[in-house]
């Protein structure tokens, strides 16, 4: 959807733009994009396109759509005080929106947490979220820590605008990808050898692509680490209300509670919590992000710095209602646990019969699927390759693990959330098509 | 609370995060934030500050909450299996693809040309949205500048532009100094000075920003300026960006001389001439956040809608405003009625003011009027200072309860110059402020005479 072309201007000189503008740091050449694009040129549908591409590749919950209409039909005044709504600009939020928010995150965590509304800033997605977080806590040319795998988004997210590099922390499934002090340090060492200096650590969790929640003992290791070292730890929980299955969630803030009962308050103004409400309640056309920030600091210098990303009154005035009724949430995070826990199941069980595994997981839109077997070498172009055959012979959109930086090659994210259970099953039969077609072929060979 | 605070264990923040940028130590906002200290109530607090600093257009709600009660499928959703034309909610929901709603674009572009009655043409495709007008200028800065460039920005300007174009950005504001002796317009000696003072300082020019209709001055910019202005950004081979924030609050002539105008008959121009956009001033609409990026340059277009990521709209306010804009009966009303409305209380204003001796700069749009209260500094003897300034400013919110804004804090070069918003309040309590402002003077005077008796 490119403008029409302006007049010719080839005798005219053309003023420059910025390094930023120029930079390719926008991370759309990456596969994890071109398989969007795959899919966006020839879309399956059941009827009118029944061959084409099915889009695995987009982490959407569609799963629990019809509780939030129903809640919005039975209560229209949702949409009441236009006129006070429509001036308000404050970039400190609705106050009821930022108690609504605190009050939604504290029942996603069961109670284990609390979540200050003082302490909430609004902003217009995790996208942006994230990168204030960036702005606010690391200069130009300064390291984020970030375990591998990680989202695509971030290399944009992260790094375009503000100038800060990412270095990752290398995990691989031998420890079920978990993060180890050993691999934390590593990077560290990394950064400091290229010159940076390391500004934090920033943790998806539960993750994305994994879908794995980080296991208590690991994330204490994570909280000495950055207290040792005197740098910050970002939580992006973004996929915390999709927890799904056991081990429950161990959020930052309840470690930050923990510590401070203990005596040890010096945590507290390191640690940073993103939300959103993109996949929980998925709603990420309405743009609702959240900073949430121990250090007052940062609360502040973050509250200033959103109203480059405000969060619509209006949409702040729809949801802090729905968002507040606590028997609604309940009922709200109850379901879409139980129909996540459903899909994944689902898919799992599907995989397993065409013969592909998938890491265990308890959370999140998505699988993390070993294909390790079907490289023909262990390297990113032998993944390449075999994306591009999934792609080609059965039109599966799915993310390589090496645009999510994974270091071993063969592992893919599978979207499970943003499609219908039919189209879910049609994908699963065309995998099991490509299994079957990719055993004859190796028995042929064996022969 | 959790977690107080112990400073010795905070480890550092970026000098972004800690720079004075953020520009909230201006008293611009200390004023607003006397306001709301202290804020005026008919009823409840008949003495309380007056907010004349926040340049609001309150004066056309009526004719938006009118349109959204007879067309409430614009504030809500069809069903999932819906013919009725309605996006459903799921799918509206969902959708947070950066070329933003196709309908809304085209709304947006179609409410741009009627505002310029015609005169010039819009493209749905070129357009790009962000939240809000702060977040379309920060973009463009960062696309069309490097930290240590500058841009050269006409004073006196909306004291809001120190932060949005330089504090993440690391890009230097140099100003286009313009006086009252030809009503502050720009002039070409001026664009030269601050270019030559630029690259003084070592800062490669990126370009020029303009707000047109000018935010404090209440005015349009006359079309040999405009020409003057494209021919420098050409010769220099620089950008130039027209901040059109308040273009549909021209409500007396001449006509708003768009810069989406002259592109049209220029093509030495396009590849550098960018457009913001907002309906926060002219539909009243600044917590909905809808701003827009408007380019002529391919690249730039590209550029800003894939930055535009970190500051969408709200998909769902994207839906209840492309309803009502693309509404050509209702857009057109709204504009005309919200012009007269505008001119009324301007008007109301300026006759207020005159009769307790307060002249303004002629104006023809905006939400303000430029005040002019150069007299009250002079007396005493010699050159009057910024400190003379605030302190009137001072008088002005402890005394006579009054929040207006100092120029000084719009980098105007010329003191004793105040903006005073008129369209942020009812009708009656721009009376209160006009009464309070009378008996002010009506002080003022005879304390001078007194003086001047001795």
């Amino acid at each position: 959807m490119e403008p029409a072309s302006s007049r010719q201007t080839a005798s005219f000189p053309e003023p420059s733009l910025s390094e930023m503008a120029r930079s390719a740091a926008h991370g759309e050449d990456s596969p994890y994009f071109a398989g969007w694009r795959a899919y966006d040129e020839d879309p399956y549908h059941p009827v009118t396109n029944p061959s084409g591409v099915i889009q695995m590749g987009l982490a959407e919950n569609q799963v629990s759509f019809d509780l939030l209409e129903e809640y919005l039909r039975e209560h229209q005044e949702c949409g009441a005080g236009f006129r006070q709504n429509a001036v308000f600009q404050d970039y400190h939020g609705f106050r009821s929106f930022r108690m609504a928010m605190a009050s939604f995150m504290e029942q996603i965590s069961g109670g284990k947490a609390r979540f200050d509304p003082e302490r909430i800033v609004l902003t217009a997605g995790a996208t942006a979220a994230n990168e204030l977080l960036m702005f606010i806590l690391a200069n130009p040319g300064d390291a984020i820590l970030v375990p591998t795998p990680y989202y695509p988004g971030f290399d944009r997210d992260l790094r375009w605008r503000t100038g800060v590099n990412i270095v990752p922390v290398r995990c691989d499934s031998s420890t079920g990808f978990q993060v180890t002090a050993g691999a934390l340090q590593a990077a560290y060492e990394d950064a400091a050898a290229a010159g940076r200096r390391v500004r934090g650590v920033l943790i998806t969790n539960p993750s994305n692509p994994l879908g794995t929640t980080i296991e208590r003992a690991v994330l204490e290791d994570i909280l000495d680490f950055v207290a040792r070292n005197s740098i910050h730890l970002i939580s992006d929980e973004i996929y915390s209300g999709s927890v799904f299955a056991l081990p429950d969630l161990v959020s930052v803030a309840e470690l930050v509670e923990e510590r401070a009962e203990r005596g040890d308050h010096g945590i507290a103004g390191r640690v940073h919590v993103v939300y959103s409400l993109s996949k929980d309640l998925g709603i990420p056309g309405f743009r609702v992000g959240v900073v949430y920030s121990y250090n007052d600091a940062v609360v502040a210098a973050a509250r200033r710095m959103s109203s480059f990303t405000l969060v619509s009154s209006q949409t702040q005035r729809m949801l802090a209602a729905m968002l507040a009724d606590t028997a609604f949430a309940a009922r709200y995070i109850r379901t879409n646990r139980d129909r996540l826990r459903e899909r994944h199941d689902h898919v799992v069980a599907g995989l397993a019969r065409a013969g592909v595994g998938c890491m265990r997981s308890n959370a999140g839109l998505f699988v993390w699927m070993d294909m390790r077997e079907l490289l023909d070498e262990a390297t990113v172009d032998g993944e390449l390759r075999l994306w591009h055959r999934v792609m080609t012979e059965s039109k599966l959109n799915v993310s390589p693990g090496s645009s999510c930086h994974c270091s071993e090659p063969g592992w893919f994210r599978v979207c499970f959330a943003n499609i219908s259970l039919e189209m879910l099953d049609v994908a699963l039969r065309r995998m099991n098509c490509f299994m079957e077609t990719w055993n004859q072929t190796r028995q042929q060979l064996d022969i | 609370m959790v977690g107080k605070l112990l400073p010795a264990a905070s480890p550092p923040l970026s000098h972004v995060a800690t720079s004075g940028s953020h520009g909230e130590d201006s008293p611009y906002f200390a004023g607003w934030r006397a306001y709301d200290d202290d804020p005026y109530d008919a009823v409840c607090n008949p003495s309380g500050v007056i907010q004349m600093g926040l340049a609001e257009n309150q004066v056309s709600f009526d004719l938006l909450e009118g349109f959204l009660r007879e067309h409430p499928e614009a504030a809500g959703w069809g069903g999932a299996a819906d013919d009725s034309g309605v996006a459903s909610f799921r799918d509206n929901a969902l959708f947070q693809d950066y070329h933003g709603l196709k309908t809304f674009r085209k709304a947006m572009a179609s409410f741009m040309e009627k505002i310029r009655g015609g005169k010039a043409r819009f493209d749905p495709d070129r357009i790009v949205l962000t939240a809000g007008a702060t977040a379309a200028n920060e973009l463009l800065t960062f696309i069309l500048a490097n930290p240590g460039d500058a841009l050269l920005i006409p004073t006196p300007y909306y004291p809001g532009f120190d932060r949005d174009l330089r504090w993440r950005t690391g890009v230097n504001i140099v100003p286009v100094h313009c006086h009252s002796a030809n009503g502050f317009q720009v002039t070409v000696a001026a664009l030269e000075a601050a270019y030559e003072e630029a690259a003084a300082a070592g800062m490669r020019v990126g370009g020029v920003l303009l707000t047109n209709p000018s935010n404090p001055l209440g005015t349009t910019m006359e079309r040999s300026v405009l020409e003057d202005v494209l021919d420098f950004v050409v010769r220099k081979n620089i950008h130039l960006i027209s901040d059109e924030i308040y273009s549909g609050s021209v409500f007396a002539t001449p006509d708003l001389v768009s810069v989406a105008e002259l592109v049209e008959s220029r093509p030495d121009v396009a590849e550098r001439a960018h457009i913001v956009y907002s309906l926060s001033k002219d539909l009243g609409l600044p917590g909905f956040r809808v701003g827009v990026v408007y380019s002529y340059n391919d690249t730039v277009v590209t550029t800003a809608r894939r930055m535009s990521s970190f500051t969408l709209v709200s998909s769902q306010t994207q839906k209840t405003l492309a309803a009502m804009l693309s509404d050509d009966a209702f857009a057109e009303e709204y504009i005309r009625t919200n012009r007269e409305r505008l001119r009324v209380r301007h008007d109301h204003m300026v006759a207020g003011l005159a009769r307790a001796g307060v002249p303004c700069l002629g104006g023809n749009a905006g939400l303000f009027v430029w005040m002019d209260m150069r007299r009250l500094l002079l007396g005493g003897g010699g050159e009057a200072t910024v400190a003379d300034e605030l302190r009137l400013w001072d008088l002005m919110l402890q005394e006579v309860k009054l929040n207006i804004s100092p120029g000084s804090s719009c980098h105007c070069s010329e003191l004793g110059w105040f903006r005073v918003c008129f369209a942020n309040m009812s009708l009656d309590t721009l009376d209160v402020a006009l009464a309070r402002m009378g008996r002010f003077m009506d002080r003022w005077n005879k304390a001078t005479t007194l003086q001047e008796k001795h």
